[in-house]
Formats: C-alpha cells, sequence, structure tokens
C-alpha cells in the first residue's frame, strides 16, 4: 500500500509537470492540447452550425455532409488520416502536437456544430423577426440577438462536449503526443506498477471531468432554462 | 502533393482478408461489449431510480466514476493492471485465449455501461412517478413495477439517445488498437505499414465504418418507429 503511493510520490513531477501541464523535455501535455482544441473546436463548430441553418443549399449540403461524416466515423481514424495526410499536403513533417490539434479541432468540430444548431434553434422564431423589423442586417440579427441567447441555451450540452473532448485527449497518446495517459506508460515501463499508476491517473482524469459536470449543473440552475 | 495513387494495394495481396477479418473482430468486440452495457446499463440505472439509499450510492458511483475517465486509461488499466490481480489459473487461461481481446470487451463494456445507465436513467425519470405508483397500488412489487411497467416503456422511449450511444461503442472499439487488439483500425494500419498507401488504407476502413454507422442508424430509425406507443411518443420522426 505504502509502496504503491511511493511510486505514485516519486513520478509525481513527471506525470503532473509533464503529462497533464505540458511543460518538460517531451512535446505535451493534455491540458496543452485540450485547450486550444476546445477554443478552436468551438469556434469553427460555430460556423459549421450556422452553416447547416443557411438557407443557401451550397452551404447546407457540405456543412450537413462535413457533420455526418464526422460524427459517423471513430477519432483514432481522424488521428491517423491527419497523421499521414498532413505532412503530405504540407509536404514537410509535422510535431504530434499539430496534428493531435488539426484532428481534434476537425473532428469536434462536427459535435459541437451540432450543439451549435440545436441552441439555435432554441432561439424562438420572433426574436429573428423581431430584430429584422428593428432594420438589422442577417449577421448583426445573428451576432447581436440570437447567438447570445443560444449560447446561454447551449451551455449544459457544451460542457457535457467539452468533458468527451478532454478525455479524448488521451488519444493523442497513439501518435507519441507525451499527455497525462501517455506520460503512465513511459513511467509504468520503468516501474512495472500498473496498478497504482493507472489508478492514479484516472483518478486525476475524474477529478477533472468531475468537477466539470458539477461546475455545469451549478451554472444550469444558476442561468435556468431560457 | 506527388502522391501516387494505387487503389488496387485494396484488392491484391492481403489486403481484403486483413480488413474482412478486422471487421469481423471489430463487430465481436462491439456486440460482446455492448451486451454487458446493456446489462450493465440497465441494472445500474435502474438502482439510481430505487429508494434504497446505499444501492444508489453503489450505482451513483460506478456512474460517475466509469463516465469520466477516457477509455484509454481503463483500456490500460483492464490490459495491464487487472490480469496480475487474478488467480494463476484463469490469468494462464487468459494468456492463452486472446487476453487483450477480453480486456478490451471488459473496458469498452464497462465504460459504456456507465454511459447506457445515464441514457437510460433520464428514460426512467420521464416516465410520471404515477405509473410506478399506480402499479404498486395494484398490488406489483418494487421489481414486478420495474420489470411490467417502468423498463419496457423506459426502453421504448430511450431508442434514439441509445441508438447513439451503441453508434458511440461502435466507434469506440477503435481505441482496442492500443493494446493490440486485431480490430478494423488495427489492420488499416497494419495494411499501410505492408503497402506504405495511408490513404487507400485508411479510405477503406474509413467507409466501412461509415457504412456500419450510418446502416445502423437507419436500421434504428425503422425499429424506433415501430416500436412507438401510440400517444406517448410523437412517432419516430423527431430525431436530433
Amino acid at each position: 500500500m505504502f509502496d504503491a503511493l511511493d511510486v505514485i510520490w516519486r513520478n509525481l513531477p513527471f506525470l503532473i509537470v509533464q503529462g497533464f501541464l505540458g511543460f518538460g523535455s517531451f512535446v505535451g501535455g493534455t491540458l496543452r492540447l485540450a485547450i486550444p482544441a476546445i477554443v478552436l473546436g468551438f469556434l469553427l463548430g460555430i460556423f459549421i452550425g450556422i452553416g447547416r441553418l443557411a438557407p443557401q443549399p451550397w452551404i447546407r449540403i457540405p456543412a450537413t455532409l462535413y457533420v455526418e461524416f464526422f460524427r459517423g466515423v471513430p477519432l483514432v481514424m481522424v488521428i491517423f488520416w491527419m497523421w499521414f495526410v498532413v505532412p503530405l499536403v504540407l509536404k514537410r513533417s509535422i510535431p504530434e502536437f499539430g496534428v493531435a490539434l488539426t484532428a481534434f479541432v476537425i473532428f469536434e468540430a462536427a459535435y459541437f456544430g451540432e450543439i451549435v444548431r440545436a441552441g439555435i434553434q432554441s432561439v424562438p422564431r420572433g426574436q429573428v423577426e423581431a430584430a429584422t423589423a428593428l432594420g438589422l442586417s442577417g449577421a448583426q440579427t445573428m451576432r447581436q440577438v440570437v447567438l447570445p441567447q443560444a449560447l446561454k441555451n447551449m451551455i449544459p450540452s457544451l460542457v457535457t462536449q467539452i468533458i468527451v473532448l478532454f478525455k479524448d485527449t488521451s488519444l493523442a497518446s497513439i501518435i507519441g503526443f507525451v499527455d497525462l495517459t501517455k506520460a503512465a506508460q513511459i513511467v509504468n515501463n520503468r516501474e512495472i506498477r500498473p496498478f497504482p499508476i493507472y489508478l492514479f491517473i484516472a483518478v486525476v482524469y475524474w477529478m477533472c471531468t468531475y468537477s466539470m459536470s458539477r461546475y455545469a449543473r451549478y451554472l444550469e440552475r444558476r442561468i435556468g432554462p431560457a | 502533393m506527388n502522391y501516387r495513387f494505387d487503389w488496387s494495394i485494396l484488392w491484391t495481396g492481403e489486403s481484403g482478408r486483413w480488413l474482412l477479418s478486422g471487421l469481423i473482430t471489430t463487430l465481436e468486440l462491439s456486440v460482446l461489449a455492448w451486451l454487458l452495457a446493456v446489462v450493465l446499463g440497465i441494472v445500474s440505472g435502474a438502482l439510481r431510480t430505487v429508494k434504497l439509499w446505499p444501492l444508489r450510492a453503489a450505482a451513483t458511483f460506478y456512474v460517475e466514476f466509469f463516465r469520466n475517465v477516457p477509455l484509454l486509461v481503463w483500456m490500460f488499466f483492464w490490459y495491464f493492471a487487472v490480469p496480475p490481480l487474478l488467480p494463476e489459473p484463469i490469468r494462464e487461461f487468459l494468456l492463452e485465449h486472446s487476453l487483450e481481446f477480453w480486456a478490451a470487451v471488459c473496458a469498452l463494456g464497462v465504460y459504456s455501461g456507465a454511459r447506457f445507465s445515464e441514457v437510460l436513467r433520464s428514460g426512467i425519470q420521464s416516465i410520471p412517478r404515477t405509473q410506478f405508483e399506480a402499479s404498486v397500488a395494484s398490488g406489483l412489487t418494487t421489481l414486478q413495477a420495474y420489470r411490467y411497467v417502468i423498463l419496457p416503456v423506459a426502453l421504448r422511449l430511450i431508442i434514439p439517445p441509445g441508438t447513439s450511444e451503441s453508434l458511440n461503442l461502435l466507434k469506440n472499439s477503435s481505441v482496442a488498437l492500443t493494446i493490440s487488439v486485431a480490430e478494423l483500425t488495427f489492420q488499416t494500419r497494419q495494411i499501410e505499414t505492408y503497402t506504405a498507401k495511408a490513404i487507400e488504407a485508411l479510405t477503406a476502413g474509413t467507409v466501412i465504418y461509415l457504412v456500419l454507422c450510418l446502416s445502423l442508424a437507419s436500421i434504428m430509425g425503422w425499429v424506433e418507429r415501430r416500436t412507438a406507443i401510440p400517444g406517448l411518443i410523437t412517432g419516430g420522426r423527431r430525431r436530433r
């Protein structure tokens, strides 16, 4: 028991500083990948969500195909695609961080897009009509009237998706990105103590995701349904 | 981009056989994990709505812990950390009978079970409480009320979210390649390794996943319309 704690204690700096935060001799870090992936994925998701509701078919159909395609393919597959195709297109090798970030942004944008679409559709039609009657242009209506209200309705499913993305960043370890999971593998190869090491990182992941879901529940109650 | 396409690698050599065996392994893994997940999901989802608090707490712990940790961590956990704890004869047996496959079934099944549980719980909670009270009043025990009144309705209500969770399970089975289960993604990578034709190999794997997911989704849409309870569920049209 104490022995198990000792294994964790000795490797704690590597697991947390290198694996979780991403500072150290390896390219890695769960947070360093998760935060930009969430921000960029959501930004791309807004465009895709709006695109799915566009009246012009040449915007709507590609956006719909994008969503249906990425929701029907495993993330692991998308990561491998990026791993092989991005260097081919750019004609030079890309660090793991770039590959993983591209894969996550492109993949998660499909899911964020669906959330944005549902959020926009939850805003009553009358709001758009009122904004138009006041003389706002389409883009103005979207930015100043619809999106702020939609965002509020999206918060619960948005946080759920952020939690999913946070957990998914562990998959970056399969292309050698040293995140928390990969750091645990490296430590385990040295120590051969799988039980305490994997249980420990499970608890670290759990603390992050569970606190996020608690915070989401709190937000939901405070803001209330629109 | 000076990449020379050579699609013939997909039907020459071993590729076809590899893809087929990968597809079969993916399906076997998904079906077994799905059965485990459904059992765990129904039991824990139902337990989370009962009155007895120790049962509720145990089910809540299971759901909140297993659902909130990445599947990849569970794969490693079941593959590396659990076997040394098993008794010697069982471990020997598993080592000879594809340990990685059963570890993947456990990891995927237990993880997805926690997710199914949430789906089922929301299904049960959407049934008016009076249904349960009425069945108890007409003489059913709690177990009978769940078995004959609550669950049959709840299971129909959750077909749409249950389908999307099942498709998640199917897609998540690709994570098993990290513990070297020879499923579809693993075989796709193998073709790439042998032929150095990444785009062709990945296209084949991707198309198979897409076909699987889209056809399952449309079959379940049909099932949903067939099993809809008139008046309770508004047809099968309104899908998110």
